[in-house]
């Protein structure tokens, strides 16, 4: 892989960016990546818009993604999407949990988030990934690494599966190991 | 046990993993975003451990002493805080950078450039340099983060002078791979003793005139010593190509601006300081000398660049300087907006940046914890019945209630800095002659840092303030930091609970002007009290106290 490849993930803070940043930045070091990460905390993030970048490559100097140059777009929540799809183009692949939670200023529809991500990119994905973990897994806080398993699983993320489930088991408790593991494994019967 | 290690680590983790490296015994820190996690790591490994005292002191001023005692008992050293905490530390830091250190003391600095978790002001800490004559580093990445930690303790032990290193948000929460030594303390806690040494450590005059020549006599060497370092180093440099441009900077500037060389396509050579103060001026002196033009790269005020201007001035006077003329003031940088200034800078056309697809733009605002429920709703929800909102002035502070400035409260007139809520409400008191009623609202956290004398204040000067201690039994919103109110140390030692009525009492507010409720269990009883405190024409407390949900749900586990 010549060039650097650039995720961006959006959401909501409490919906566990961290815990999937934190699991992709470990499976790119494991595959022998440079990898550098940028993520926020603190007060604004509590319920509010946050967004986190993942990037790994040859060589990767800043840790922040530039607009109209991200690779992947997750974004956890289906209205910030429209926040990550400005770092999207044409060829950038967008995956969007099919989950809402009011803004307190203003909500989009779904139809109007669907109608104008199709203008930015060509691969605009919504999956029902918090109702397929709140009912097959019985909770839908592993939804971000579902999608992430959708990304593996339909060949949007270049890492080895492998990878992630040892990222998973060297970022987490193993109390936990089980589950996310499970949730990964789960996209693949969404797989197109 | 001297093992090296290679993983991926945050800005913050790194530090701690560097003063470990670098044998330090005593740490006293602030929480405050984006440097909370270097206290939460320190506490940690402090637990049950002699070779290092960590304590979350009760604000920066108080941590900063604790460092400044423990280096004259010949400890070794850090003190970190935010940006704003050095506001509050600077009292001391500036004398202590007079006196110098005995045991090396290093303090570590986040600032935050677009506020991303901060209220109140931009601040560039970089200013401290020239204010306060205090070496400060600017590691921009993780591995750096470890690197200059270290490098910051031997230049503290070789100058006996305490040194800062400076991070901002995109170096605290970067995270990278970092290959670092594990090393096991030689040190224990108990070794530090204060041997007197009073022409040392007393700053009256006129010793202290003396101790202001020592200190520019120190800078200067450190100057020699920054001029001779690696961590001041050439990027990009070509011999083969003659290049007229030169770029120069710092910190995470330095990081987007490699990548905006390469977004396009430009070879220029780039000179990174890892140095602020004092700056490396000879490397400066070499770099320009043979350049026509030269790009400034720093976030916010334009430090570097009037620097770089000074030294030119004799070295290269025909040398063009770019900088804030073509990149902005306000804001974090990012490498589009370097990478178009290195375009202007070298003349290229034609390199345009990719631009975003317009979008409507959403924004979650941020908002009190709902699963569980944040107890502060019930607060602000009693205060909007009680207090009649046109008439009433509203002052916050800083903390989680500052989310009660964001919809749907919409609740305060003004906010600024720690503490200050009760006493900007004192003089609207004071400048309404009484005719006004100001509500003031501070947490249990930051009535301990900075409340206590701004109530006296307002106590001894008869004010009418009515003010909300909303006492969750935490230092909350920067990831639940033990306070004096809830009988626990950082090294998660018991320790008395001190009561915040017995504060308020002790300060002169009157028994029957204050009052404890809860603000969940009995909200009603809150809604009766706001009422009739609202009334009162003296200064008067109430304390609505209920522990903060999170901590509560994960007290229950």
């Amino acid at each position: 892989m010549d060039k650097t490849f650039n995720i961006v993930i959006c959401g909501v803070g409490g919906q566990g960016l961290v815990t999937l940043l934190n699991v992709l930045a470990r499976a790119a070091f494991i595959e022998g990546y440079d990898v550098k990460t940028s993520e926020l905390h603190g007060l604004s993030q509590r319920g509010g818009s946050v967004e986190a970048y993942v990037r790994f490559g040859r060589r990767v100097w800043s840790p922040i993604i530039s607009k109209g140059t991200a690779d992947l777009v997750i974004a956890l929540e289906e209205q910030e999407a429209l926040n990550g799809a400005r770092f999207a183009g044409k060829k950038s692949v967008i995956l969007i949990n099919r989950f809402q939670t009011p803004t307190l200023s203003g909500d989009a529809s779904f139809e109007q988030i669907r109608q104008e991500l199709t203008k930015v990119s060509e691969k605009v994905f919504f999956v029902g990934a918090s109702e397929i973990c709140q009912k097959e897994l019985g909770v839908e806080v592993v939804s971000g690494i579902y999608l992430l398993g959708y990304a593996l699983h339909n060949n949007y993320l270049p890492l080895k599966k492998e990878n992630v489930i040892e990222a998973i088991k060297k970022t987490m408790p193993e109390k936990f190991w089980e589950l996310n593991i499970k949730a990964l494994e789960l996209a693949k019967q969404s797989t197109k | 046990m001297n093992d090296s290690q290679k993983t991926i680590l945050m800005g913050n983790e790194a530090i701690v993993k560097g003063a470990m490296a670098a044998g330090v015994q005593f740490v006293a820190c602030y929480p405050g975003t984006p440097s909370s996690e270097i206290g939460i790591l320190f506490s940690q490994i402090a637990t049950n451990n002699d070779r290092l005292y960590f304590e979350f002191s009760t604000n920066e001023k108080l941590a900063m002493e604790a460092v400044v005692g423990a280096s004259f008992s010949g400890l070794r050293c850090l003190a970190a805080m935010k940006s704003f905490g050095v506001n509050v530390a600077l009292d001391s830091l500036l004398p202590f950078v007079y006196t110098g250190s005995k045991g090396p003391a290093v303090i570590v600095v986040a600032d935050d450039p677009s506020c991303h978790s901060s209220a109140q002001s931009e601040e560039n800490s970089r200013g401290f340099g020239q204010l306060a004559h205090i070496p400060i580093l600017e590691p921009s990445n993780a591995q750096e983060c470890f690197d200059f930690t270290c490098l910051a303790f031997e230049i503290s032990e070789k100058f006996n002078i305490p040194v800062m290193v400076r991070i901002t948000t995109r170096v605290a929460h970067q995270r990278g791979i970092v290959e670092f030594k594990v090393q096991s303390s030689k040190y224990k806690v108990s070794e530090g003793e204060f041997v007197k040494d009073k022409n040392r450590f007393v700053t009256m005059p006129p010793r202290v005139l003396e101790m202001h020549q020592e200190l520019l006599d120190k800078i200067g060497k450190i100057r020699e010593f920054a001029t001779q370092s690696e961590i001041n180093k050439i990027y990009r440099e070509d011999p083969s190509v003659n290049s007229n441009a030169g770029i120069i900077t710092s910190g995470v500037s330095f990081l987007h601006t490699m990548e905006a060389l390469e977004m396009a396509g430009l070879d220029i050579p780039v000179l990174k300081l890892g140095f602020f103060y004092p700056l490396p001026e000879q490397k400066i002196r070499d770099f320009i000398r043979p350049l026509e033009k030269v790009l400034i790269v720093e976030e916010l005020d334009p430090y570097l660049e009037k620097e770089v201007a000074a030294i030119a001035k004799d070295e290269n006077c025909r040398l063009k300087i770019f900088g804030k003329n073509i990149l902005p003031e306000v804001g974090e940088l990012n490498p589009a907006l370097i990478a178009k200034a290195a375009a202007e800078l070298a003349g290229v056309s034609g390199y345009e940046a990719p631009e975003p697809p317009e979008l409507s733009s959403v924004k979650h605002v941020a908002r009190f914890c709902t699963v569980p429920a944040c107890p502060y709703w019930r607060v602000f929800a009693a205060v909007k019945k009680a207090i009649p909102e046109n008439k009433a002035v509203f002052g916050g502070d800083i903390g989680c209630y500052m989310l009660g400035a964001g919809p749907p409260h919409n609740l305060y007139d003004f906010l600024f800095s720690m503490g200050s809520g009760i006493g900007i409400a004192h003089g609207i008191s004071k400048a309404a002659g009484g005719r006004q009623k100001p509500v003031a609202f501070i947490g249990d956290g930051t009535f301990f840092h900075a409340g206590l004398p701004a109530l006296l204040n307002a106590v001894y000067n008869k004010s009418n303030i009515l003010l909300v201690i909303l006492d969750n039994r935490i230092t909350a919103m920067t990831g639940h930091q033990p306070n004096p109110g809830m009988g626990k140390t950082g090294e998660g030692e018991s320790s008395p609970e001190v009561k915040i009525e017995n504060i308020v009492l002790a300060l002169g507010v009157k028994p029957e002007n204050m009052k404890v409720v809860d603000p969940v269990d009995d909200f009603e009883g809150t809604v009766k009290a706001l009422q009739e405190f609202y009334q009162k024409n003296e200064v008067s407390v109430i304390v609505a106290r209920r522990i903060c949900a999170l901590l509560e749900k994960r007290a229950k586990r």
